[in-house]
């Protein structure tokens, strides 16, 4: 199994956002998982990727045989750990270019790998930037500053691309994407899928499934997983909205 | 042995240094230092109490007694090597504690007319560009540190570029500090002259090779003329024992040009006292800089921008980068005189601390006096961006590095605004090393 979350509760400035949520993703699968606002959807992103501001106080999370709360957030990244956040951030002064280089190199010095030379580096950056057909110009621009919403998802897809994660969290990747942009994303994304790695996608839209099929859908509502199935799931909430599954309590699956 | 008082010091020394002229006492000159004298021992140290020193304690500074006459040191000639920019075509001149060093200075060709030397010669020949320059900008009157720097002026960076002419590659003047046992001052004096229209670009720099103790009092002055463009910059990497206070003051004529550049890693006790002046309309000026200090460094940064003529503009922006216990200033006073209408102003200072026991005073002052200009300033005191920081750790990102490309970000808009390419990487160097492991 690659990630197994296991009754986690999770609080920030003393409010208790996460209530207890047990999830397993094995590698080759993709998750959805959908849920009103504020839910709880980007508190669990960002309790994987290891935000220092949350707390977790109770559950475990095992990652790929390690105990996942035990690592640095630099560390669950070298391990093969990404979040697409749903709001990048701008770094001005921090080239795309530089910031790919500085980490593609670390990883692989963690990882006991040789550190890319320029050219191979430029390399990679090409063909990746192809995947998500994103401009060069692009490259050489500091991180995300004055990038559109959609620009800045592409990038966080790119970054993905480069990186090469085993396990993928994609928070609202498709939310202020036209249409094509969408599926430029989305395509980008399936090609990166392989029976070794993982993607969770956090979404408010069936649309983004249409391209990037789940094989399973969860809905988080208020801190838990209220109830998980197959894809059909995500065409019967976009149908029918999260009312009936807030409403009828039985319905929870644990 | 105790201690004589600082000045007490300096006076009963001034025969000393007299005698250590030699020949170059060129008596009209010489009357100018002797007046200094007289203006230094009638002018009060300052204290805290002064608006002017008001966050900065000269204490450590003036409790030693300096040797008057630097030691002579028998320098590897390599140790130069560390101060040089890779793969820049320039002319340098090479002080080694305070005495020009004709061997270790090289000045490619240059158009006739152009002088690149040493001020002891311009003083030996009664150069009338100097008389005519010399103590107009930066005046010993008001100026305690600046008075004793004037009477004991023996030598620093004479360039005068004449109407029109260009000088192509960058002057580097690097003085260079080496103390061993004995502590010393040295008092670079640098005249600067742009006449109307020509340009220059002078690097002005101060390093030290060991952890010695010694005080650099020096005083540069710059004469931009009409329609001049001047970049300087000014690097100060000394030692960390040293003591540095240093003046410079610009004088900008109708429609001139000057950039100013001060970064700087300081030493123990650092002060830079910045002024330029438009003396004619249509000038444009640039006062940026960025400083890095550690341990239990201090350092200020002290400039004033007089807009005394309407229709000029001017920017400013200083950086600050404290670590550990250092200690920062910023006095940056911009005055809009109430001729000076159609000014445009800008001012900004942001520092960054690296620790919760490092202090930043950051005293902007617009004082303004016409009614139609556009002023604006801007201070801020932070940490590092946690968000941006986390970001570029989840990408894979280590601590160090992560902090290390945030203070490169945060110095860049400095640095970016130099114009020598080689000089950038140099300074990208200097920040690496010193946030990268
Ligand atoms: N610092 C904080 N203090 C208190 N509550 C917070 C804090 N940060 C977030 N929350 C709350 O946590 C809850 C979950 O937020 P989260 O961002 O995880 O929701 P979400 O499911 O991602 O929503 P959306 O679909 O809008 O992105 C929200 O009610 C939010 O207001
Ligand atoms: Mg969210």
């Amino acid at each position: 199994m690659l990630l197994e979350i296991k009754n986690l509760h999770a609080r920030i400035d003393g409010n208790e956002i996460l209530k207890g949520i047990d999830l397993q993703v094995n590698a080759g699968e993709v998750h959805a998982i959908m849920g009103p606002n504020g839910s709880g959807k980007s508190t669990l992103a960002s309790v994987l990727a290891g935000r220092e501001e949350y707390e977790v106080t109770q559950g475990e999370i095992w990652y790929n045989g390690k105990n996942l709360l035990e690592l640095s957030p630099e560390d669950r990244a070298r391990e093969g750990l990404f979040l697409a956040f749903q709001y990048p951030i701008e770094i001005p002064g921090v080239s795309n270019t530089n910031l790919l280089k500085t980490a593609v190199n670390e990883i692989r010095k963690y990882r006991g790998e040789e550190e890319l030379d320029a050219m191979e580096f430029l390399e990679l950056l090409k063909e990746k930037s192809k995947l998500v057909e994103l401009d060069h110009k692009f490259l050489s621009r500091s991180v995300n500053e004055g990038f559109s919403g959609g620009e800045k998802k592409r990038n966080e897809i790119f970054q993905m691309a480069v990186l090469n994660p085993k396990l993928a969290i994609l928070d609202e990747t498709d939310s202020g994407l036209d249409i094509d942009a969408l599926r430029i994303v989305a395509n980008g994304v399936n090609k990166l899928r392989s029976k070794d790695n993982a993607i969770i996608v956090v979404t408010h839209y069936q649309r983004l499934l249409n391209y990037i099929v789940p094989d399973f859908v969860h809905v988080l509502y208020n801190g838990r997983i209220v109830k998980s199935g197959g894809k059909e799931l995500a065409l019967e909430l976009e149908e029918k909205g999260y009312d009936w599954i807030k409403n009828d309590k039985s319905e929870v699956t644990v | 042995m105790s201690n004589k008082d600082f000045k007490q010091w300096f006076i009963e020394n001034f025969q000393t240094f007299e005698k250590s002229l030699n020949g170059e006492k060129t008596e009209s000159f010489h009357e100018i230092r002797k007046d200094a004298l007289s203006k230094f021992s009638s002018l009060n140290i300052p204290t805290v109490k002064d608006e002017e020193w008001k966050y900065t304690n000269i204490s450590p500074v003036i409790k030693h007694n300096f040797n008057i006459v630097p030691p002579k040191t028998d320098m590897a000639p390599e140790i130069i090597g560390k101060f040089l920019f890779d793969k820049l075509e320039h002319h340098l001149l090479v002080f080694v504690n305070g005495e020009f060093r004709k061997d270790l200075s090289r000045l490619n060709e240059l158009p006739k007319d152009i002088e690149v030397g040493s001020l002891a010669v311009a003083i030996k020949n009664n150069h009338p560009a100097l008389l005519k320059h010399f103590g107009k900008y930066a005046e010993d009157s008001n100026n305690l540190f600046t008075a004793l720097n004037s009477a004991f002026t023996k030598d620093g960076a004479f360039i005068l570029v004449p109407k029109g002419k260009i000088v192509e590659d960058p002057i580097h003047i690097i003085f260079l500090n080496i103390a061993g046992e004995e502590k010393f001052i040295t008092q670079p004096r640098n005249l600067f002259i742009a006449e109307a229209n020509s340009q220059v670009t002078i690097i002005e720099h101060y390093g030290s090779d060991k952890d010695g103790i010694y005080f650099n009092n020096s005083v540069t002055e710059i004469f931009v003329g009409e329609n001049a463009v001047v970049d300087h910059i000014k690097l100060q990497e000394e030692s960390l024992k040293s003591f540095h206070i240093g003046r410079m003051e610009v004088d900008q004529e109708r429609n001139s040009a000057f950039s100013s550049h001060l970064i700087s890693t300081g030493a123990e006790f650092s002060r830079n006292e910045f002024t330029t002046r438009f003396n004619g309309q249509g000038g444009e000026s640039m006062l940026n800089g960025l400083f890095m200090i550690k341990d239990e460094q201090f350092f200020d940064a002290h400039t004033m921008i007089d807009h005394a003529m309407p229709n000029c503009n001017s920017h400013e922006h200083y950086k600050g980068i404290l670590q550990d216990k250092a200690r920062g200033v910023f006095n940056g006073k911009v005055m809009v005189r109430p001729d000076a209408q159609k000014t445009n102003a800008f001012q900004e200072n942001n520092s960054i601390l690296l620790s919760d026991d490092a202090v930043m005073n950051s005293k902007p002052q617009l004082e303004i006096f016409a009614d139609d200009v556009k002023c604006s300033h801007g201070a801020t005191v932070g940490k590092l961006d946690e968000e941006a920081k986390f970001y570029l750790k989840s990408r894979g990102i280590g601590e160090e590095s992560a902090t290390a490309m945030l203070i490169h970000a945060f110095a860049s808009d400095v640095i970016k605004t130099i114009k020598i390419e080689p000089l950038r990487e140099y300074l990208e160097e200097i920040i690496t090393k010193r946030f990268n492991q």
